[in-house]
């Protein structure tokens, strides 16, 4: 361990500018906007000097501490606020401040006509310093307080237009799902401390082993729960749809590239939790599995770009919580996907910016067509990123994406071929409703409102996506060549050296087979829409008429593919509601019902208080008599 | 021949200044014209909790348990609630200044043409200053008591002025009047099991002392049936002050009745007093049956946890949630009760400061909050505050996240403080009832968050007044200190751990 006083600067920064552009008020309005990307592009080369300076550094002594000062001491528990970051979290440092301070520059211009921008400001760099306390926290205790700050962020970021009551509306609906996760957190900080006597990560770490299977179960569903609440996983994953309802920039950032990413960071963080509970484990594969495919049917069903891309975000996340689940070998690649994903799905936020930018802030892709031509940059740069979400090789997905599958088909027996297939099968239906999104905004024919001039978004907002373009490009070669990301993380993830020999299938062969599916996809996409209605999709069957007398195959499409999988979004949307919604609602049911029973004991006769006071006596004398007898 | 006691007055000149300071106040309210009488009440009040405090502070590290008789033990545990009852009663009357919430003539019958012109002459019902101190005094000399009969007569002696008190409010003046008499009748009826219980303590000790009792505990062995009444009785006597279930019904109904500055100074100081006291009798007095008693008064912080987190989601009433929240937090505090060591004492200290400096800024917010006929405090109407005063609800929110143990606020350290120094005792299945009600009761302080902030409102008629400046001072500091607590818990902890002995 070596010791730092740099890492303080990271959080203190953009904490103290957010403070003062939301204190200064008005007076900042001219300048606020670049003091805080200034501010954020400055901790990016913070965190790149500690990253070169890690990579001086040899073995142990790489993770570099800070203590900032003693924050609980009572009795057995010490808790200090103190910094770690290690192999793990220089990752996320790099992607938050990165990606972030590209993200600042975009919405210099994409909010220059909104009169709060300062504003706005403001919460991008509280979000910064939230995240990175986050990811930088030595103990659960520490990540918990950035946990419940990037929420706090989230929502004041999603509700930044609240004058519009839908978007409040989608604020709650985030600040709810996220708070049940929260609880779920605390929850599992409050079992590991009765467990170990202790909530720092290298404290429960060293404990771990020593625990019982039940503990460590339990433990780590609640650390599931509380990553499913912040990353959108299956049955928490309502919310991320509605938080579109924030700026673009908002959704790029906060929920595509890094906050939504933080459940897969507190479960690759609590490795030797999941490590050693298969149970655990289980659970994890399972809600990865189902969120995977669960948001890439839902990315087939809609119209809205930016709820169609956070579908595809929930998939995507729900590969990188596959991964975590697969033991220690699955680490590396969930945080190679995470940074690869960081590029391209960001990168394609903007994108999806950058044409409401053009659009009059439309949002419905059935509106879109042909723009490719009047916004090329923008097409170009959304392409490539489609490239890499894809998985075609030599772009990042492939590098990263193909791993996740193989490892799940190398999980070994029925469960292998199960999560493997499941991992092809999202593969799949990613190809289809990314090509789907591709087709409806960027080929195709004019479906313009009259009043609608597309033209290429200027400098600022081009450059980021160009960066990002890059890193959907390069990223998943740099990250994977030499085994890199996997053994710089080795140290935090993974010390036994384990390697699964035994392969159920070759490399090239599941390489093969990934661009087997996404090619089918693909085509059926194409097939599919090269008719596009303008008309929302509830009229889909006069349309359905429509298009059978033009092409067999799209009826093929519809009645082998789309209609069961439209019935099947339908059906897994009814089973959030009744059966999800429903399980929550019967707690809340049953609590407010003792509840009610509880007022009515409070009846404000004071005979009737007097009577229950003589009934609390006697119990209390039963109570002592019988402990005594 | 009767030879005068030996008393030692440094030691006990915190009480006696709180007294003489009342003593004042009462002669104010013969001799000094109407129109001087509030200013000059406020004065005296403040100055002399001033000084009060003053003299505490410089006889913090002279314990002794002989400086009356061996009636009152001046330990670290004891001072420390002196002053922790101090700061409450100094930030109390703050807003208690605020007469606009005290009845101007609380004799009148309620609509009687003497109302209308008391109201009209603007009349004040000064005399709620030095009944204030008064009950401080009781306050104080509760947590210190060593035999029976002091703390019967600190027992009453803090509870008659706040039945008065209960009385005052100036709007809903039956419901505060009906508040009032329930509160007495209860606490007479508890009173009553508080003296029965010392009663046959003393007939199975043989001494009105919490140490005799103690030794004759050791001499007998725990097991019989004066001794286990008795510790019945007793408990129920204090767990009604603290408001534990099933002696907690009267607690939703004062708290709504009572006008809402002395409903504050009331659940911050009367449960430290109260809390003060049934740690030292049960850590000094009763720790030697502890077998006995212990799983009882587990199942009741439990069932008072567990009851007041739940029955607070039904409340339609800002006041009734408080007080219902009050309720939960006194399960928590028991638990430190069962616990029985040191660190369970020091994060009892803790926990008492920061939930009662809450408590007060959550109260004195709520007297803020009103319509053209006074406070309002109906749920629904709270609807979209944050929208309309964004400062007021955000402050009233940090003390919501406080009370639900959220980090960063001072709820959250005490609350972590008092479950570790439980884990630490073996008790983990407090621990767990207790993460299970907090859990509970986030739901519905998120709840009010969310209404106040994410609803649009649905009546205009709900307004924010402007707060006096004496109110403003003290919703400042609670909040302040909410926070400080929250980031910087050391400060205050070390100093509560310093303090965290009983003296025998």
């Amino acid at each position: 361990m070596t010791t730092s006083t740099n890492l303080v600067y990271l959080i203190a920064l953009p904490l103290f500018s957010a403070a003062a552009l939301l204190l200064l008020g008005r007076i900042a309005d001219k300048w606020g906007h670049i003091f805080a990307t200034l501010i954020s592009a400055t901790v990016f080369v913070i965190g790149a000097i500690e990253f070169f300076a890690m990579q001086g550094r040899t073995g142990e002594s790489r993770a570099a501490t800070q203590k900032i000062f003693e924050w609980i001491s009572v009795g057995t528990l010490h808790v200090d606020a103190s910094l770690l970051l290690d192999q793990l979290s220089i990752c996320f440092v790099l992607l938050i401040s990165g990606v972030g301070t590209l993200i600042h520059i975009y919405s210099i211009a994409y909010m220059s006509h909104d009169h709060d921008r300062r504003r706005f400001f403001a919460y991008l760099n509280l979000f910064i310093a939230a995240m990175l306390l986050l990811v930088l926290g030595d103990s659960y205790l520490n990540l918990y307080v950035g946990w419940e700050g990037v929420g706090l962020a989230s929502y004041l970021l999603i509700g930044f237009w609240n004058q519009k009551p839908a978007y409040a509306t989608a604020a709650k609906k985030a600040f709810v799902a996220n708070r049940v996760g929260d609880v779920g957190l605390s929850l599992a900080i409050m079992i590991a401390f009765t467990q170990f006597g202790t909530v720092t990560f290298a404290g429960v770490k060293e404990s771990a082993s020593g625990a019982s299977a039940g503990a460590l179960t339990a433990i780590g569903a609640m650390l599931l729960l509380a990553a499913a609440g912040k990353s959108a996983q299956f049955p928490l994953q309502s919310w991320l749809g509605d938080a579109m309802a924030g700026p673009t920039p908002v959704s790029a950032l906060i929920h595509a590239a890094t906050m939504v990413t933080a459940g897969v960071y507190l479960i690759t963080r609590s490795n030797f939790i999941f490590d050693a509970s298969p149970m655990a484990q289980l659970m994890v594969v399972c809600v990865g599995a189902i969120t995977l495919l669960f948001g890439a049917l839902i990315g087939t069903a809609k119209d809205d770009i930016k709820k169609a891309l956070a579908a595809s975000t929930m998939s995507q996340i729900g590969y990188m919580i596959l991964a975590t689940g697969l033991g220690p070998i699955g680490y590396a690649f969930a945080i190679m996907h995470l940074l690869t994903h960081g590029f391209f799905k960001a990168g394609m936020f903007l994108g999806a910016g950058s044409v409401m930018h053009g659009m009059n802030d439309e949002v419905n892709m059935r509106r879109y067509g042909a723009i490719g031509k009047v916004m090329p940059i923008t097409a170009a740069t959304f392409g490539l990123g489609y490239l890499a979400i894809l998985g075609v090789p030599p772009f990042a997905g492939f590098y990263s994406k193909d791993k996740i599958i193989e490892t799940a088909f190398n999980a070994g027996g029925i469960k292998g071929i199960l999560l493997g297939g499941a991992t092809l099968l999202g593969a799949a239906i990613t190809a289809f409703y990314m090509t789907r999104v591709i087709v409806l905004t960027f080929t195709g024919t004019k479906r313009w409102d009259e009043n609608a001039h597309p033209h290429e978004s200027p400098f600022l907002m081009w450059a980021p996506m160009a960066v990002l373009a890059v890193g959907s490009v390069a990223s998943g070669f740099l990250l994977s060549s030499g085994s890199a990301l996997v053994n710089w993380l080795q140290p935090v993830v993974n010390e036994h050296h384990e390697h699964h020999t035994e392969e159920f299938l070759p490399p090239m062969v599941v390489s093969v087979m990934a661009l087997v599916v996404v090619a089918i996809g693909v085509a059926f996409a194409i097939l599919k829409y090269r008719t596009v209605p303008v008309v929302a999709p509830q009229e889909v069957s006069v349309f359905t008429k429509a298009a059978r007398k033009d092409l067999y195959q799209d009826s093929f499409n519809e009645a082998v593919f789309m209609r069961p999988g439209q019935k099947l979004t339908a059906g897994l949307v009814t089973t959030d509601y009744k059966v999800i919604d429903g399980l929550v609602r019967m707690v809340g049911w049953v609590i407010q019902t003792s509840s009610t029973a509880l007022r009515a004991i409070q009846n404000g006769y004071v005979r009737s208080y007097a009577l229950i006071m003589v009934l609390g006596v006697l119990a209390l004398v039963t109570a002592v008599w019988l402990v005594t007898l | 021949m009767l030879t005068a006691p030996k008393l030692d007055y440094a030691l006990l000149a915190p009480i006696l200044i709180i007294l003489g300071a009342a003593l004042l106040g009462v002669l104010v309210e013969a001799f000094v014209k109407q129109s001087l009488r509030a200013r000059l009440q406020l004065a005296i009040a403040l100055t002399g909790i001033i000084i009060a405090f003053e003299q505490l502070y410089r006889i913090r590290n002279q314990g002794t348990s002989i400086a009356a008789v061996t009636s009152v033990s001046i330990d670290g545990a004891g001072i420390f609630m002196q002053g922790a009852i101090l700061i409450f009663a100094f930030l109390g009357i703050l807003i208690i200044a605020d007469h606009d919430h005290f009845a101007p003539q609380a004799s009148a019958l309620p609509g009687s043409a003497e109302e209308v012109s008391a109201l009209e002459s603007g009349k004040q019902q000064t005399e709620v200053f030095p009944l204030t101190l008064f009950a401080v005094s009781g306050m104080m000399l509760f947590p210190i008591a060593t035999d029976f009969i002091t703390l019967f007569v600190a027992l009453e002696v803090l509870s008659l002025p706040l039945y008065l008190m209960a009385g005052l409010s100036r709007r809903r003046r039956l419901l505060s009047q009906e508040a009032a008499l329930k509160y007495f009748l209860l606490g007479a009826y508890s009173s009553a099991f508080f003296l029965f219980g010392a009663a046959l303590l003393y007939g199975y000790s043989g001494s009105l002392s919490l140490n005799g009792l103690t030794d004759a505990i050791h001499g007998s062995g725990g097991n019989d049936v004066f001794l286990l009444l008795g510790i019945v009785f007793l408990s129920v006597g204090l767990l009604f002050k603290v408001g534990a279930v099933p002696f907690h019904n009267w607690t939703p109904d004062v708290y709504q009745g009572a006008p809402t500055p002395i409903t504050g100074f009331m659940a911050a100081a009367t449960k430290a007093a109260a809390f003060g006291a049934t740690l030292r009798i049960f850590y000094v007095g009763l720790d030697a049956a502890q077998i006995s008693w212990k799983p009882a008064i587990a199942a009741v912080a439990v069932i008072t946890m567990l009851v007041g987190a739940i029955a607070a989601i039904s409340q339609r009433d800002v006041k009734r949630m408080l007080a219902y929240s009050s309720i939960a937090h006194a399960g928590f505090l028991l638990t430190a009760v069962v616990s029985l060591n040191k660190s369970a004492l020091g994060a009892t200290l803790f926990y008492l400061v920061a939930y009662g400096l809450a408590t007060i800024g959550a109260f004195g917010i709520v007297t803020l909050v009103r319509d053209s006929a006074g406070e309002v405090t109906d749920i629904n109407r709270w609807v979209g505050l944050g929208k309309k005063s964004p400062l007021v609800a955000s402050v009233f929110s940090l003390f919501l996240l406080s009370f639900a143990g959220i980090p960063l606020t001072s709820g959250f350290v005490g609350k972590f403080a008092i479950f570790s120094a439980a884990y630490e005792s073996g008790n983990i299945y407090l621990v767990v009832a207790g993460v299970l009600s907090s859990a509970i009761a986030v739901f519905f302080y998120l709840r009010l968050i969310l209404m106040l902030f994410f609803a649009d409102a649905t009546n205009d008629s709900v307004s924010v007044v402007i707060p006096s400046i004496l109110t403003r001072i003290a919703i400042s500091i609670t909040a302040i200190a909410t926070i400080i607590l929250g980031v910087a818990p050391s400060l205050l902890f070390n100093v509560a751990q310093n303090f965290a002995y009983f003296l025998r």
